[in-house]
């Protein structure tokens, strides 16, 4: 466990981020029931792979040809094959196959979509998962194409080469600064648009500042709390106790002065303090913790990039990557495009009466969400940089499930939240349930998932709508 | 109003306006069940025609027809001089004509306001790749739609709900919701099903109000309904249906006292 670590965790965080904001675009803003969306995946980090893998593409024709052999006899299918394979490159740069990934994740979503998308919803969920199959299937057996269960390793990396210097690591740092920022700012601008609650305290921009620079010291002390218990010996099955201990130590103490801080920044006599309700207090000092996660993870991979490593150099790719398919994102649900696409998730009979093409929108959804899809599938490639078909088994979707439902469906800022919070509890019972409960390594796999099926049911009682989803809505009736 | 009923007899061969919408032939059958059975309907511009019968009389599956929400199974549907029986019924409501639903249909989790701007036609952001480079437009069109749906909204009484989800609203007010959303298409002709079932009194009143408000501002109205009240004090002409059949046509006061219709309401 170091920095490597956390740069990894951060890393698979983003990816599933990435994969559930387009499931989220077609489910919780259009109501597309999609329980394949591993196929999209599938396709993109296959794609991606098997254009850049030097020479594969090159000899894809000849190894059809040997595939199939009755092709040979066919005279001009095999002359042009031979001339395809005369014409086509050794390899493609990485962000043309990226992108031709994703094109072919939409032309997948294309596909299923003109079959069924003029059914009723049920339909598109049955062919959906059947399709997601399929594909793996293909995978598995086509091993000309795919290399099957063996797996495809040796890829090029993006980033993998690279030897910065003091510039483009500054560049590098300077983006991510940005990025934060501009997440910061709109926190900032979703907080203003909030509505007013008695018993809230006012919002200012003191306040906010408070809070953000609590976070940043919460971090802080989270990060040299972590890394203290690293210096300290201690017996292998209390470490794990005692390094959670540390950390929640450490942290809860100053999440409660960032607390009081905001408080203050925010000029309330401590009088008014003590009548806050118990939920206020409990709001901020997780909301503050939460922040502190988000600075520590930001530590690390700021460390990762300043003592080079290529998982660093992916994530800034891919922090870059989701930051710009996020904007876009919510640009488009906040157009009138993404309005026709809520009224079509809400009745589509409606939006067909007032002049809306409603299958040409709900085939531009699942294909702009298959090719989201495609493209955390190429990161998802290189993250673990080998792949093969086990790794596209069609729990990925239904955990993108688990984290579009947690964090509040039709909510891009709600999906990336839930990515954060599946992975962290994740890893959490990962590192510390071993230690407490004297379970071997399978019941152990058993044990936490079935505790996250039981969290997910408490998460329904408590909060029905998901962490972000607002509470109105689920009482409405049609 | 009155100016423009003017004693007819039941020949629907004779009208004095231009026809908005002539439907001839309509055919539809579920299975063995012919729903509606060669069927024709005449709404001339500008008017306000009434559709009744008894329950199922195939009233609604002739306003789904009209639209193609149901594609019928023979017959001939010819609006504002073009003949719409075989476009998709999006296509048919861009040409102009609006339907509201039998139970007013509105989209909960979107605000009163959302619900509203979605009715408008033709909008530049509603396509995908204008959101990438006509940002100014759309966000001018939309400033000028909110404005319009503040102007309907206002004249229908639901101004203080603008921000409201259109799920948290009542019965009644979500029928105001649907004709006034229907009126943001700026309509030449609307299909209203039913709009005093299940309303009170002074709503219904107030709906009567409005509709021919609108009426006057020139919109071709064609109304279902089993209120004779609202039938009375609307409409121009109406169209008797019963068991999928044309049974009866005229103006509201011959229709009352048609013997044919008064059987089929009784069942005799």
């Amino acid at each position: 466990m170091e920095v490597g670590y956390f740069v990894s965790l951060a890393l698979f965080t983003t990816i599933y981020a990435l994969f559930s904001l387009g499931l989220n675009l077609q489910w919780g803003y259009t109501g597309l029931i999609n329980f394949g969306h591993i196929a999209f995946m599938t396709i993109g980090a296959y794609t991606t792979i098997a254009l850049t893998l030097p020479g594969f593409l090159k000899e894809m024709p000849q190894r059809i040809i040997e595939q199939y052999p009755v092709l040979e006899s066919q005279g001009w299918l095999s002359s042009s094959l031979k001339f395809l394979g005369n014409i086509l490159p050794e390899q493609i740069p990485l962000v043309i196959a990226v992108l031709i990934g994703a094109l072919l994740a939409a032309l997948l979503g294309l596909a299923i979509g003109t079959s069924t998308l003029r059914l009723r919803e049920d339909y598109l969920s049955i062919v959906t998962i059947g399709v997601s199959e399929v594909v793996r299937l293909v995978a598995v057996n086509e091993e000309w194409l795919t290399r099957g269960p063996r797996g495809v390793f040796n890829y090029p990396l993006p980033l993998a080469k690279l030897e910065p210097n003091l510039l483009i690591k500054g560049v590098m740092i300077a983006s991510l600064l940005l990025v934060l920022g501009l997440a910061l700012w709109r926190l900032w601008q979703w907080l203003l648009r909030q509505p007013r609650r008695e018993g809230r305290p006012t919002l200012s921009l003191p306040l906010f500042v408070g809070y953000v620079i609590c976070s940043v010291g919460v971090g802080t002390c989270w990060w040299f709390a972590f890394s203290l218990s690293l210096t300290i010996e201690l017996p292998a099955f209390l470490q794990e106790i005692v390094l959670l201990m540390l950390r929640l130590a450490m942290a809860a103490p100053l999440a409660m002065v960032g607390t009081l801080l905001v408080y203050a920044a925010c000029q309330r006599p401590f009088q008014q303090l003590r009548t806050q309700s118990i939920g206020t207090h409990l709001n901020l000092l997780t909301s503050s913790m939460g922040m502190g996660l988000v600075v520590m993870f930001f530590g690390a991979h700021i460390m990762g990039i300043v003592d080079y490593t290529y998982k660093a150099g992916l994530l800034w790719l891919l922090i870059l990557t989701v930051a710009v398919v996020f904007w876009q994102l919510e640009r488009w649900v906040n157009s009138p495009w993404g309005r026709v696409l809520t009224s079509i998730r809400e009745d589509e009979e409606v939006a067909k009466a007032l002049g809306k093409d409603v299958f040409r929108y709900k085939l531009q959804s699942f294909m702009l969400g298959g090719a989201i899809a495609g493209i955390a599938g190429s990161f998802y490639a290189w993250q673990l940089t080998f792949i093969n078909p086990d790794g596209f088994i069609p729990l990925l979707t239904f955990q993108a499930w688990i984290i579009i439902v947690a964090g509040g469906a039709g909510n891009n800022v709600g999906t990336l939240l839930g990515a954060g919070i599946f992975w962290a509890y994740n890893e959490v019972t990962r590192f510390i349930l071993p230690n407490i409960l004297p379970l071997d390594d399978a019941r152990l796999g058993a044990f936490r998932v079935m505790v996250i099926g039981l969290m997910l049911i408490v998460l329904m009682m408590w909060r029905p709508q998901g962490l972000l989803g607002k509470k109105e809505e689920l009482t409405l009736g049609r | 109003m009155d100016d423009k009923r003017q004693p007819m007899s039941g020949d629907p061969q004779v009208q004095p306006d231009p026809l908005l919408l002539t439907a001839q032939g309509l055919s539809k059958a579920f299975g063995g069940i012919q729903a509606v059975n060669d069927a024709e309907i005449h709404v001339p511009q500008g008017q306000i025609v009434g559709l009744i019968g008894p329950n199922g009389a195939g009233k609604t599956t002739l306003f789904n027809l009209l639209c193609n929400f149901i594609a019928p199974d023979h017959g001939r549907i010819i609006f504002d001089g073009q003949p719409i029986e075989r476009l998709p019924p999006h296509k048919i409501a861009l040409q102009g004509m609006i339907r509201t639903f039998q139970v007013a249909r509105v989209l909960s989790r979107l605000s009163v306001l959302e619900n509203m701007l979605l009715a408008a036609p033709h909008q530049t952001g509603e396509k995908l790749q204008n959101t990438f480079f006509q940002t100014h437009t759309i966000r001018k069109q939309e400033q000028q739609l909110k404005e319009k749906a503040h102007v309907i909204l206002e004249s229908v009484g639901l101004a203080a709900k603008v921000n409201d989800y259109a799920g948290a609203l009542s019965g009644g007010q979500r029928k105001l919701l649907e004709m006034a959303r229907g009126l943001m298409a700026d309509p030449k002709l609307m299909l209203l099903d039913e709009p005093a079932a299940g309303v009170n009194p002074t709503l219904i009143q107030q709906i009567c109000g409005h509709v021919k408000r609108w009426n006057d501002n020139g919109i071709t109205f064609l109304i279902i309904e089993h209120n004779m009240d609202v039938i009375m004090s609307l409409c121009d002409r109406v169209w008797v249906l019963a068991e999928g059949q044309n049974l009866a046509v005229g103006t509201p006061a011959e229709i009352q006292s048609n013997t044919e219709v008064l059987e089929a309401y009784l069942g005799q």
